[in-house]
């Protein structure tokens, strides 16, 4: 028997053995007893002035470093305020772990003060939760959190610990056997379906690799790149994957889905074959699913078997890590390329030429000299460079985010995209740059984004984070507005947030202890960007104040076919010309 | 519409039975019924859980249970080579005229009886749902005051288990 500590002195003693050295969170009833060995402990711990702040904080934590992001918060409000970030979390596979107090055992299920029932409200959004009211049981889960957390398809757990289990005396033994008989993630893929793949690639005419987020989880871009090198496949990148795959490679035909290039989803239209790697055929991908890629057959390979299929059959599964299964793809493919069968895709590039080159990616300057926020955003990308990491929020600023930034590097790209939660932008910013202190750190976020997390600008000042928010403000909601001007015959109910007037976002920054500035015009954006760059010593946001009716395109309407996708309003692209 | 029969091998611990129900109606499918009960293996639990399955494969809810970090192991069970029981109790309207037919009634299908009154017979009885259903309608004419069912557990037929390969990891001592 070793050692007598209390269960919060466990809890720490786990937390540090499992190699964690930042959390983000707020103290309150019933976890105090874990914030007193908290304070001795070499682990920082960043005071965040909303939980849902610590909640994307970790997740940009985990997305910059691939390392898992730990956020903490007491019971009740404390708790149920992380529900938001997990369960963003657990729509893009972030690896975090969540820490909640609880209300001591003998008073759960009495509605005791600041009592919620953390466990079941998360359990549809969790990976898996636990809640432990027995001292003894504290390090066993905390090493099963962080093993699940991690490993497989990653995604949130929350471990939910009872404030009696944090005071009463228990021992630390590390590690602890870790007890999981239903938990073993598939990596290794089957060999025979990887040789079935490799066939299939190089017999088909007009083959797409389809790269989701996945990829950027496995940390496989590099074996990415060869699998593309290797075939001289196109490549097509979703909103999670934009990073995946170098934006300055020839094979890179760009983000496919609702606001994707024309080449992108042209390709998936026309594809014969989909190599479908990390990706889930989301709504927003595929647009009417029953029309999405019509002609194709489908590579899946995927490590949550349950992906497979759900959306759209798959004729060969794969299930495995991508950073086993790819390269045991290019070596099968090699071996069928080395037999003689090399692919011929050149009338497939001909074709997917025409597109990109028809169609590039473009929008609308204004008379007036007032600023199209996609030129703000590819100035930003250009000055900033492909080193930096951005974050973004969600809605239009995000979408010329993903567009008008050229990305060269994983973990660069950090958005909030199958939940689309308003507000990921800055704390999610103030996360990544906790974990790479040395990378430029930039939020892109929009007004009505930026006025639902702006608070965790104080944490940023006091805790030495210098984030830059380059602020897209078109004074509404943008995104909502477009679909208004689009679907609702420009009836614009409650989409002007009027923040042209409310709040001086400049002002706002300076009380936060960080430098704002304001931009309006297209002849100002480079210098006080650079300025921006200059600056280390704290927080940064720039007010850049855009044209209110610019509009993200192209753009396929929710429920419609891909095929109909506008490069502009009532602007559809010209398919003929192609073969079939 | 498929209605389809699931053993669902899961380990004993807290929450387990409604992360498992709440997982089935969040993913659109429609428990019919669900029994749960402990098993040869200590720290192991069972659940026989009938789904009717309309539009969505049942694949679908298989693998997502699957992911279920409780769940150990799933296996649909075919109907022909599984044993499928369900245990009813009814309690029927009865008097002295149409006692003796209710007991009539009860011993063709073998049932028990297991409480009487001077106005009403229990009986109890077991068997697959199709058999249920038809002494049901038999004793509907004398009016059915009360009416429980287990919901259904089930076994596949022969000598294997279906613990057998999938229960290594927790037959090792803690």
């Amino acid at each position: 028997m070793g050692e007598r500590i209390t269960g919060a002195e466990s809890l720490v003693r786990a937390l540090e053995a499992s190699g964690v050295t930042d959390v983000f969170g707020i103290p309150g009833g019933a976890i105090l007893p874990l914030y007193d060995p908290l304070f001795d402990s070499s682990i920082r711990h960043i005071l965040v002035r909303h939980e849902q702040g610590a909640g994307h904080a970790a997740e940009g934590y985990a997305a910059a470093s691939g390392r898992v992001g730990v956020c903490m918060a007491t019971s009740g409000p404390g708790a149920t305020n992380l529900v938001t970030p997990i369960a963003d979390a657990h729509m893009d596979s972030v690896p975090i772990v969540a820490i909640t107090g609880q209300v001591p055992s003998s008073a759960i299920g009495t509605d005791a003060f600041q009592e919620a029932d953390i466990r079941g409200i998360t359990m549809p959004i969790t990976k898996h939760n636990f809640l432990v009211t027995d001292p003894d049981e504290i390090p066993r889960a905390i090493a099963e959190a962080f093993h699940i957390a991690s490993t497989g398809r990653p995604g949130p757990v929350l471990v939910d610990v009872s404030k009696d289990a944090l005071q009463a005396e228990t021992s630390f033994s590390w590690p602890p056997q870790v007890d999981l008989p239903g938990y073993h993630p598939v990596t290794k893929p089957h060999s025979k379906q990887v040789r079935e793949a490799a066939r299939m690639i190089l017999q088909a005419k007009r083959p797409v690799l389809y790269v989701g987020g996945g990829v950027i989880r496995a940390r496989a871009a590099q074996q990415l790149r060869r699998l593309a090198e290797v075939t001289g496949l196109p490549v097509v990148t979703t909103l999670m994957a934009r990073g995946a795959f170098p934006d300055s490679h020839p094979q890179h035909l760009g983000m496919p889905g609702m606001h994707g290039t024309v080449a992108a989803v042209g390709a998936l239209q026309q594809a014969d074959l989909l190599v479908t790697l990390g990706a889930r055929f989301d709504d927003r991908v595929t647009g009417k699913l029953s029309t999405f890629a019509p002609n194709a057959a489908v590579i899946h390979a995927d490590i949550d078997p349950a992906e497979i299929g759900k959306n759209r059959v798959a004729d060969i599964p794969i299930v495995g890590d991508l950073a086993e299964t790819l390269p045991e793809l290019v070596a099968a493919i090699e071996a069928e390329q080395a037999a003689g069968t090399v692919g011929d895709f050149e009338g497939w590039w001909v074709q997917l030429n025409r597109l990109r080159t028809t169609y590039p990616l473009g929008y609308d300057t204004f008379d007036d000299g007032s600023l199209a926020p996609q030129y703000v955003i590819s100035r930003l990308g250009l000055i900033s460079g492909p080193d930096t990491i951005f974050a973004a929020g969600v809605g239009q600023h995000q979408m010329w985010a993903a567009q008008f930034i050229n990305y060269e590097h994983p973990n660069t790209w950090l958005n909030s995209g199958g939940l689309g939660t308003m507000g990921y932008a800055v704390p999610a910013a103030m996360g990544a740059k906790v974990a790479c202190p040395g990378s430029t750190v930039w939020a892109i976020d929009g007004d009505g984004c930026f006025q639902m997390t702006n608070q965790e600008l104080a944490t940023c000042t006091i805790n030495d984070i210098p984030i830059k928010v380059a602020l897209i403000n078109n004074g509404n909601l943008g995104m909502v507005r477009q679909w208004q001007t689009l679907f609702y015959n420009e009836r614009y109910s409650n989409t002007d947030l009027d923040s042209f007037r409310v709040p001086d976002f400049v002002k706002l920054a300076d009380a936060y202890g960080a430098y704002g500035l304001r931009c309006e015009s297209p002849e100002q954006v480079d210098s006080v960007i650079e300025k921006a760059m200059a600056i280390d010593d704290a927080p940064v946001v720039i007010d850049f104040v855009v044209h209110k009716d610019a509009m993200v395109w192209p753009m396929v309407a929710a429920g419609t076919s891909n095929d109909d996708i506008m490069v502009a309003r009532a602007m559809a692209p010209d398919w003929s010309g192609e073969e079939e | 519409m498929s209605r389809h029969t699931l053993s669902v091998l899961v380990e004993d611990k807290p929450g387990v039975l409604a992360r498992v129900a709440s997982l089935f109606s969040r993913r659109g499918f429609n428990i019919e019924s669900l029994a749960v009960g402990p098993t040869e293996l200590a720290d192991v639990s069972r659940m026989t859980i009938v789904v009717s399955v309309t539009g969505l494969p049942l694949e679908q809810v298989t693998k997502q249970l699957n992911k279920l970090i409780n769940v150990i192991k799933i296996v649909e069970l075919d109907p022909d080579s599984s044993v499928q029981r369900e245990i009813m109790l009814v309690k029927v309207r009865s008097d002295l005229e149409t006692r003796s037919h209710i007991l009539e009634t009860a011993q063709l299908f073998r049932a028990k009886v297991v409480d009487v009154s001077a106005e009403s017979v229990t009986i109890e009885a077991t068997g697959k749902a199709d058999k249920l259903q038809a002494l049901l309608k038999v004793l509907e004419p004398f009016g059915i005051k009360e009416l429980v069912k287990s919901g259904m557990v089930a076994m596949g037929r022969g000598p294997r288990s279906i613990s057998d390969r999938a229960l290594k990891s927790v037959d090792r001592p803690a």
